[in-house]
C-alpha cells in the first residue's frame, strides 16, 4: 500500500478555513440549538439570534476557502 | 506586536492600567464549554501549523524569511496584522471611549502615509539590498558601528516588549475571565516557543493571518450589534452630544486648531507632523517587526504591494476598535439603567468600578452569547500571541545576523545560524517570561519600557531617510546622527519627568497636554538626528558612489518589473488608497 503524505504546500488560505468552518459548524449550530430550544441568554439583542447568521457565515466562508485552497495530496 | 508609537500613547495609558492593583469587580465573563472548545481549537491550529512548517524551515532564507515566497496578500495582512496586537485593540478602544473619535488619528494618518511611502519608494532599496534586517540595511550603509547601535536597542526593546505584550494579556485574562497569572503566561509563552521554533517566520506570517481573520471574526460583530442598538450612527452622535455636554467626541480635525478645544489636548501640527511624519514615517518604514514581514515577499513587485494591500485593512480596523470605544459611551449602562461611566484606572472604586480600557471586554460581554465569546476571546489570544511570536521571530533574526554572526561567529555554515536562530527564539521566550514577572513586579518600569521605543524610533527614521535618500551621508555622519538623535529623545523625556512645566516648551504651548509630549519629543528628536548627520558628514569623507548601488537613492539601478494590466500596478492601487484616505478624513472632518 503506498503512504501517503502530508501534501507541502498547503496553503495558510486552507487553514483559515478549516478553522472557520469548525468555528462556524460549533457556533452556528449552537444557536439554532438554542432558538429551538428557547436557551435563556443574558446578553443584550439575544432576540436576533446572532449565533446562527455569523456562525452561518463564518462556516460559508470556510467552506468556501476550503474548497477553494484544498491542497493537493502527494502520492 | 510590538507597542508601537502608531498606538504607543494609548497603549501607555494600557500599560499603566493593567499593572495597577486588581479591579474591585470580579471576573467579567464566564466561558461556557462551547467558549473553551473554541479557544482550544485555536491552540491546536497553531500548533500544528508550527509542526507542519517545521519541513520547510530549514535553511537561514526559510526560517528568517519565510523562504521570500510570500505572496503580496500574505506578506499585507501580516505586515498590518503584526502591529495589530490585542494591546492596541484593547488600548484603543479605551482610547476610544476616553478621547473620541481623535484616536482614529492614530490608524489614518498615523499610518497610511507611511505605509504607501515604505511600499513605494524604499522597499526597493531594502528589497534590492537583500538585507535580511533594517539593522542589516544600516551596516551596509553607514558600517558597523551604527548596525550596532540599532541592533541592540531592537533586541533589547523586542524582547522587554514581548514580556509587557504577555504580562499585559495575562492581567486581561484574569480581569476577564480570572485565570490565573502564571497559567495564562505559561500557556501563550509555550504556543508562542513551539510554532515559531519549529517553523520561523513563516509560522509567525501564518499565524498572523489568521490572527487577523480571527479578530475580525470574533471583534466585527461587536460594532454591528453596538450600533442597532444605538440606532444607528446619527442617533450615536445625537446621544454623545446629549451625555457628555461641551466635549466634542466626533470630530478628527475641526477642533485640532487648539490645544484646549479638544478631549486629548492635541494641536493639529503635532498631528501632522509629530504623528503622521515622524512617528508613522519612523515606525512603519524602519521597524524591523514590520519590515520582516514585507522583506518575506516572493518578488520586489509583492513586497511593494503589500503594504498597500495592507493600508486598506489598517484603515477599515477603527471600525472594529474605535467604534466600541464610542459606543460605549452611549450603550454602557448599570443595572439601574443609568449611564456607566469608565474612568482612569487609578479611579476606579466600588462606585465606579470600570476602567477605560475594559470597554472592548465590556461590549463583548455584553452582546457575545456562548460560542461567540469564546471567539471574541480567542481573538484576544490571537492578538496578543501574535505579537509575542512577532517580536520573537524579530528579535531571533536580529540577534542572529546583527549580533551573534558580526560579534561572536563570523564564519559558519547556514544550518549553525538556523540552529542559533531556533534558541534564540526559546532564549527570547525565556527572556520574555522573566521581563512579565519583572513587570509584574515593578508596574513603573513599562513606562520606561515603552519610552524605550520612542527615544529610538524617530532618529532611526532620520538615519535611514539620510541614507536611502543623501549619496553625501557618511558613516560617521550616520552613527552619531542615530546616536545624539536617541540621546536628545531620552534628555527630553527625562526632563519632562523631572519638571512637568517643561512641556510647556517641548510642545510650544502652555495648553499641551501629555498626550502631546510623544508627537514633540519625536519631531525634534528627528530634526536633531538629521541636522548633526548633515553636520558631521560635510566635515567627513563620503564613500564613492560606486558602493552605494543598491543602498541610496539615485544611484540605484532597481530591477526591471514587467508592465503589468493597470490593475495589478502598485501606483494605482496606492492612489486608490489616497483617495479613500482622503474621503474619509473629510467625512469625520
Amino acid at each position: 500500500m503506498r503512504s501517503v503524505r502530508m501534501p507541502r504546500n498547503i496553503p495558510i488560505w486552507f487553514f483559515v478555513g478549516v478553522l472557520l468552518t469548525i468555528y462556524g459548524a460549533l457556533i452556528g449550530g449552537h444557536g439554532v440549538y438554542a432558538w429551538v430550544t428557547h436557551e435563556r441568554s443574558v446578553v443584550v439583542l439575544s432576540n436576533l439570534h446572532a449565533a446562527v447568521w455569523w456562525g452561518g457565515m463564518i462556516l460559508i466562508l470556510g467552506l468556501i476557502y476550503c474548497a477553494k485552497f484544498f491542497p493537493r495530496r502527494q502520492q | 506586536m510590538i507597542l508601537a508609537p502608531n498606538a504607543g500613547i494609548a497603549s501607555k495609558l494600557f500599560l499603566v492600567a493593567v499593572a495597577a492593583p486588581p479591579p474591585v469587580h470580579g471576573q467579567l465573563a464566564h466561558l461556557t464549554p462551547l467558549d473553551v472548545s473554541v479557544i482550544a481549537i485555536y491552540f491546536a491550529m497553531v500548533l500544528f501549523i508550527g509542526f507542519y512548517l517545521r519541513q520547510a524551515s530549514n535553511t537561514g532564507e526559510q526560517f528568517f524569511l519565510a523562504g521570500r515566497e510570500m505572496t503580496a496578500w500574505i506578506a499585507g495582512l501580516s505586515f498590518v496584522s503584526a502591529n495589530m496586537g490585542s494591546l492596541e485593540l484593547m488600548g484603543w478602544a479605551g482610547s476610544a471611549y476616553q478621547y473620541g473619535i481623535l484616536a482614529t488619528h492614530w490608524y489614518w494618518i498615523g499610518a497610511i502615509p507611511a505605509m504607501l511611502f515604505l511600499g513605494l519608494v524604499m522597499m526597493p532599496f531594502y528589497y534590492v539590498s537583500k538585507t535580511h534586517s533594517v539593522p542589516g540595511y544600516l551596516k551596509l550603509r553607514f558600517g558597523e558601528s551604527s548596525r550596532i547601535v540599532a541592533a541592540f536597542s531592537f533586541a533589547i526593546e523586542m524582547i522587554l516588549m514581548s514580556g509587557v505584550n504577555m504580562f499585559s494579556m495575562a492581567v486581561v485574562m484574569k480581569v476577564v475571565l480570572g485565570w490565573n497569572i502564571t497559567f495564562s503566561i505559561l500557556m501563550s509563552s509555550l504556543a508562542v516557543a513551539v510554532y515559531v521554533g519549529l517553523g520561523g517566520l513563516r509560522s509567525a506570517i501564518y499565524n498572523e493571518v489568521l490572527q487577523f481573520v480571527l479578530i475580525w471574526a470574533g471583534a466585527l460583530l461587536v460594532p454591528i450589534l453596538g450600533l442597532v442598538e444605538a440606532g444607528g450612527w446619527h442617533k450615536m452622535v445625537a446621544k454623545i452630544a446629549s451625555n457628555y455636554r461641551g466635549q466634542d467626541y466626533v470630530h478628527l480635525w475641526r477642533d485640532t486648531g487648539h490645544f484646549s478645544a479638544n478631549p486629548m489636548g492635541v494641536h493639529w501640527t503635532g498631528i501632522v507632523f509629530g504623528l503622521g511624519f515622524v512617528i508613522s514615517f519612523g515606525y512603519w518604514t524602519t521597524d524591523f517587526l514590520v519590515v520582516q514581514r514585507v522583506l518575506a515577499a516572493r518578488n520586489l513587485r509583492a513586497a511593494q504591494m503589500a503594504p498597500i494591500i495592507g493600508s486598506f485593512f489598517k484603515m477599515a480596523v477603527p471600525f472594529i476598535v474605535i467604534l466600541p470605544g464610542l459606543l460605549g459611551l452611549v450603550v454602557l449602562k448599570n443595572p439601574n439603567g443609568t449611564l456607566l461611566h469608565l474612568v482612569g484606572q487609578n479611579q476606579v472604586s466600588a462606585l465606579h468600578p470600570h476602567s477605560f480600557n475594559e470597554v472592548l471586554p465590556l461590549m463583548m460581554v455584553r452582546y457575545l452569547g456562548p460560542g461567540l465569546l469564546g471567539l471574541g476571546i480567542t481573538a484576544l489570544m490571537a492578538g496578543f500571541m501574535s505579537g509575542m511570536a512577532g517580536n520573537v521571530s524579530a528579535f531571533a533574526t536580529v540577534w542572529t545576523y546583527d549580533i551573534y554572526q558580526p560579534l561572536i561567529r563570523k564564519r559558519a555554515t547556514d544550518s549553525h545560524y538556523v540552529a542559533v536562530g531556533r534558541w534564540a527564539t526559546v532564549l527570547g521566550v525565556v527572556v520574555s517570561i522573566g521581563a512579565a514577572y519583572l513587570v509584574m513586579h515593578a508596574a513603573g518600569i513599562m513606562d520606561y519600557v515603552q519610552a524605550l521605543f520612542s527615544f529610538f524610533i524617530a532618529p532611526l527614521l532620520g538615519a535611514i531617510l539620510m541614507g536611502m535618500f543623501w549619496k553625501r551621508a557618511t558613516a560617521a555622519g550616520g552613527f552619531w546622527g542615530l546616536l545624539l538623535g536617541i540621546l536628545s529623545s531620552v534628555s527630553l523625556f527625562v526632563w519632562v519627568r523631572l519638571d512637568p512645566s517643561a512641556l510647556s516648551i517641548v510642545a510650544i504651548s502652555p495648553d499641551a497636554k501629555s498626550m502631546a509630549e510623544n508627537l514633540y519629543r519625536a519631531l525634534w528628536s528627528f530634526l536633531i538626528s538629521i541636522a548633526i548627520t548633515v553636520v558631521v558628514s560635510m566635515f567627513t569623507q563620503p564613500r564613492p558612489v560606486a558602493e552605494l548601488d543598491g543602498l541610496v537613492y539615485g544611484v540605484t539601478k532597481l530591477p526591471f518589473q514587467e508592465p503589468v494590466p493597470w490593475y495589478h500596478n502598485q501606483w494605482f492601487w496606492a492612489a486608490i488608497v489616497v483617495v479613500v484616505f482622503a474621503g474619509l478624513n473629510i467625512l469625520f472632518w
